[in-house]
This record gives C-alpha cells, structure tokens and sequence, in this order.
C-alpha cells in the first residue's frame, strides 16, 4: 500500500467537493474556505515529507515514467536487443532529437499497470538490458552522441535466469563502459534509484535528481533484509539510508536537484517534465563545450573524490 | 604497525593454544572433527569432505606471496558519514569487527612478490562485516589499481564480500563507479588483472571490480552470485537448487575462467602470469617498489 496514495484520498475527496459547490453555484465565500482548507491540508501532508514518504512518492502510481519523458522528445527511435539473447523491456534504449541535437537515450522502464509492469518486469532489469545498454553507450561514444540516462529501478532482477547470465558481469560492464565514453553522460534518477542497478546507468558527468526522487545503496526492503532479517522494516531503513535529494546533494553524489510541485510531480506532469528537460538540456549545453578528454578527466575526478574516511595509523592489536 | 612486520609476527609468534576444545574445529559441511594444525596446514581445507574454510586475509596473503608485503592505503581508516545508529552505532560494529578480524577494514592491499613476480594484491577478509564494501574497501582498492598503473604490474584480488555496506548508504555504492574507474583505466594500460572471487562474493562488489578481470579465477565451492540467494528465494517462492551460485555452476554458465582448489592457487596464478607477464618488465617493476626485496 503506498502512503502517498493513502494521504491522497482526503486531499482527492477535498477536490471533488470543491468542484461539486462551483457546479452547484454555491457562494464565493464558501469554496473560498474549502479552498483554503485544501491548501493547509497539502501543506500539512506534502509540506515536510519522511524520507519513508518519499520512497512512497517515488513509486506513486501516477508519478511519470520513462515512457512520459520520451514522450515529450522531438524523435526517439529504439533500438533492441543485446545481439545475444533477447530484447528486455525493461530497458529502453535508443537514438533520439532533443532540443535540436541528436543524443542516445537510455532508460529504465516501469509500467504504468499491471500488465504493463509484468511485461517490463517492474523497471528490474535484466543482464541482457544492460548488455544492450552497454552496447547502446559504445554505439554513442563512437558517433560522439551523448548519452542521457533516465534511471527508475528498485534495483536489478533478482532472478535465476539473471544469475545464470551473470547480472554481475553485465552491470560492471556498463560501468566500465561509462568509465571509458568520452562522450557527456548525464543521468537523471526520475522515480527510484535502487542499487548497482541504478547505478549501471548512474556513472555520469552530471546528475540529476527530482526532488522527491530516491536513490539508496539497496531498497529499503533490501536494506532491512540484510541487516535486520527483516524486509517489513523497510520504513526504518528508509530513515537510516540518507537516500533523498537533499542528502545526496550533500554527499556531492548528485548535482542538481529538480524542485517539484506540492504533492509531487505527478500533479503537473508537463511542467514538471519540462523543468527536468531543461535542467537535462542546460547540463548538456555545459559538457558539449569540454573536451572528450576533459570529460575523461573530470569524470574520473568527480567519482575519485566521493567517500569519507579518516586518515590515521592505529596499531593493530596482535594476533 | 606497518604490515610487513605484523606479518613477521604473525609468522614468528605461534598463537599459543591453551583451550582444549581451540585445538578441534568442527567441518561445517561433513562434520568432521578436524585438528586445527593439521587444517591449517593443509591451507584450511577439510582433510575429510574437502570443504575451503573462510581465510583471512593474512592467512590467504601468507599463503600466495614469498616474503614482504608493502601495504597500500593501510593509513584509510572508516568513517561515519551517515551518523548510523540501529540497534548499536556503527562505529561500535567497527569495533567489534576490529576486534574480530585483527584488522582495520574488510580489505588489504599492498606490493608483494610471487615466486619472485612482483604484483598488486588485495585480499579482502568477510570476518571485517562480511567484507562489505564502504568507502575504505573502495579507497584502497582504488589506490592500488592507481599504484599499480604507474608501476606497471599485475593486480591479483581476492575477493570475498556480502556486497555494498549498508551503514554508509550511497557513499558505499558509488565505491563501485569509483573502483571500476580505476580498474578501467589500468586494463586500458594494458596491465594484467586477475581477480579470485573466494567465498562468498556476492552484490556490490560481484558487480564491480570482481566481475572486470582478465582472468577470472573461482575458488572451488565459493558462493557466487549478484543476488543474494535468499533474496532471489523470497522473489521467486521457491527453493533453489544446492549448486545455484557455486562456483561450478559458474563455470558451466561461462562466467568465470576456471574453478581452482585452494591448494593449487598458487600455482595456478604463477602460471597466468608465466603467460601474460613479460619476464623482462619485472626487474623494472621491482625498481618500481623499492621496498620489495626478491629472494
């Protein structure tokens, strides 16, 4: 059950209430109030969310996918399959015009239902999406197109077909790729960021995070697992794993943190995607200036510099 | 203490054994009572079933290089970046994994000299919180893949890990974009990188630096995999079956080079580098570490 949505049904209830006085006809003074009293409400419930709500609000139902940012491009043509195995759905991958240049698009895909979701296995890629991916990232750096990642996964398919093909190998792969292009790469965690299979489209020049957004080391109810035993504790993971834009920023893992509405992106779907465009788009402008050996460089540099750690010889006890 | 002499120690100063029940260890595969000298001669393989015990890391260096051993990065020491508290701080879990493992993070890295052949090694040990990878795991091992560049040797790692650690959140995942920067940029160089994955090597880890190797060596019976088993257990609600994420299920999947016995590690690693290493760089690479003496 998603809290999000829960919170929601007031504000949703609230709505319609206001909508039903204004057909009726009903005095100024009285929507007014109700007006007034939906606004605190949405202050009251999005003003200050838990980092356990915004793990909710990035897996809304209704926040936008993948499907909703490609959408807005001026052409995107996808391109399939890893050459060895099969397509996954999982991933989308492809050429694409954006603002006037020619760029590779890579991205996570969730589904919008239940059907949709099964077919693209709930955004969880697979190795053979990521050998795509990583085939797709070399195809760029070869015709100098940069590369924009959209990342939204709880994390990489746990399954045995994936461990037979070795999930491990195929995302270190892509991030060797991602060490190597010496193309821009800028990366934008739209809805849930979840571990190595993230990060497989995460090493990037520039990254971007929506506000609401989260991007952890594993999912909260991953996190749990492994050190509780206990998957149901995920909202007290969630609190622990300093996964939210502002922690991030913090940290220097992510650049640039893309305000959102009150009550999350998805109540402004378009203008929210066209803020995040033109962050995607302004970073762009910024790296086609540098060249590919600068951004070699710089790449290496900003990711050399990330962990904290103390300096300082303590004997070891003797064995 | 610098390494080298706390292997010195380790080597000279027998652990004087005075509990009765010290000197037996229990084989957690057949059961068998096992005389805790004679396991440790024959490189912590059970004498019966053949089961590979965990190593530590100064078991396992001590059983790969000649003689000295330069640590590289031994000055990083973990921090506390996320302030982590559950049901104790993690600069208490540190403690007591300290304690345990004799050692200052999950990871050693330095210089040392096979059969004469100087090389990069990294030995991780899974008793340092299950050799997580945070930020010390990532900048040692970053580090040494930038020392070893400039000197030009071969890189041999030792892997053994539960994955990313939890307790320093993202700083610990982007220790996997950070290692296999470094990585990269050494095999572009052109020098050689075999990787050993020991049980178990699993999550972050699998994922980065273990699974980028040359040559990629699995000890026998370690448990390999991204997943890890009881995970993939509760996505799909079934059993596994036993040999799932060995390293012979590996093998047959294709994604390892070899399945190697403890006891012909060694040997195996001498002759990749017989194959790849030209003899003639080494004298070059040892005038590279000073501080290595050949025997």
């Amino acid at each position: 059950m998603n809290v999000i949505v829960e919170r929601e049904k007031t504000l949703v209830e609230l709505e319609h209430a206001i909508a039903d006085l204004r057909t009726r006809g009903a005095g100024r003074d009285e929507v007014r109030l109700l007006e007034r009293k939906y606004a605190e409400l949405q202050q009251d419930i999005f003003g200050n969310l838990t980092p356990w709500q915004r793990v909710n609000m990035a897996r809304h139902p209704k926040r936008p996918v993948a499907s909703d940012y490609i959408a807005t491009l001026e052409a995107f043509d996808e391109l399939h399959g890893d050459r060895h195995f099969r397509d996954d759905p999982a991933l989308v991958g492809g050429f694409a015009k954006f603002r006037g240049r020619r760029i590779m698009l890579l991205s996570q895909q969730k589904g919008r239902d239940t059907k949709e979701n099964i077919r693209r296995n709930f955004g969880m890629v697979s190795p053979e999406g990521y050998r795509k991916a990583k085939r797709l990232m070399e195809l760029a750096a070869r015709f100098g197109l940069p590369i924009v990642t959209l990342i939204d996964t709880s994390g990489a398919d746990p399954g045995i077909g994936s461990e037979e093909r070795s999930q491990s190998e195929a995302i270190a792969a892509c991030l060797t790729t991602l060490s190597k292009v010496r193309v821009p790469v800028v990366a934008t965690i739209i809805g849930e960021g979840g571990s190595g299979g993230a990060l497989a489209l995460g090493l990037a020049d520039y990254v971007i995070m929506p506000q609401h957004s989260v991007y952890s080391v594993a999912s909260p109810e991953g996190c749990a697992a492994i050190l509780w035993g206990d998957s149901s504790r995920a909202e007290e993971a969630a609190e622990h794993l300093k996964l939210t834009s502002d922690d991030l920023r913090a940290f220097g893992i992510v650049d640039e943190i893309v305000p959102e509405p009150l009550g999350g992106a998805h109540r402004d779907t378009t203008n929210f995607i066209e803020r995040v465009t033109n962050a995607i788009d302004a970073a762009l402008n910024r790296l086609s200036s540098k060249t590919p050996q600068t951004l070699f460089t710089e790449r290496y540099d900003k990711y050399r510099r990330i962990g904290q750690w103390r300096s300082q010889m303590e004997p070891l006890a003797r064995a | 203490m610098p390494m080298p002499e706390w292997l010195r120690l380790r080597r000279s100063n027998e652990q004087p054994v005075t509990d009765e029940a010290a000197l037996w260890t229990k084989c957690p595969s057949c059961g068998e009572l096992l005389y805790r000298k004679e396991l440790e001669a024959s490189l912590w393989v059970c004498m019966r079933c053949g089961h590979h015990f965990r190593m530590s890391a100064f078991d396992r260096i001590s059983m790969i290089v000649d003689g000295d051993f330069v640590e590289v990065g031994g000055e990083v020491m973990p921090g506390d970046p996320l302030n982590w508290v559950d049901r104790r701080a993690y600069i208490q879990k540190l403690e007591t994994a300290r304690e345990r493992s004799q050692l200052s993070e999950a990871v050693v890295a330095g210089f040392a000299t096979i059969d004469g052949s100087p090389v990069a090694l990294a030995v991780m040990d899974f008793q340092f919180r299950g050799g997580t990878m945070g930020t010390v795991v990532g900048e040692r091992i970053t580090r040494l893949f930038e020392e070893a560049t400039a000197r030009r040797l071969p890189c041999i790692i030792f892997t053994a890990s539960g994955g990313a650690r939890m307790e320093e959140g993202m700083l610990a995942l982007m220790q996997m974009a950070k290692t296999t920067q470094a990585v990269q940029r050494f095999m572009d160089d052109g020098n050689l990188y075999v990787s050993v994955l020991t049980d178990p090597t699993t999550g972050g880890v699998s994922a980065s630096f273990a699974f980028q190797a040359d040559i990629i060596i699995a000890e026998a019976r370690a448990s390999i995999g991204f997943a890890g088993r009881r995970v993939i257990e509760q996505t799909i609600r079934q059993k596994l079956p036993e040999n799932f994420q060995t390293a012979e299920f590996l093998l047959e999947k294709g994604a390892v080079d070899m399945v190697i016995e403890r006891a012909h590690m060694r040997d195996t690693l001498l002759k990749v580098l017989d194959y790849t290493i030209d003899r003639r760089r080494i004298s070059r690479a040892i005038m590279a570490v000073p501080e290595l003496t050949v025997s």
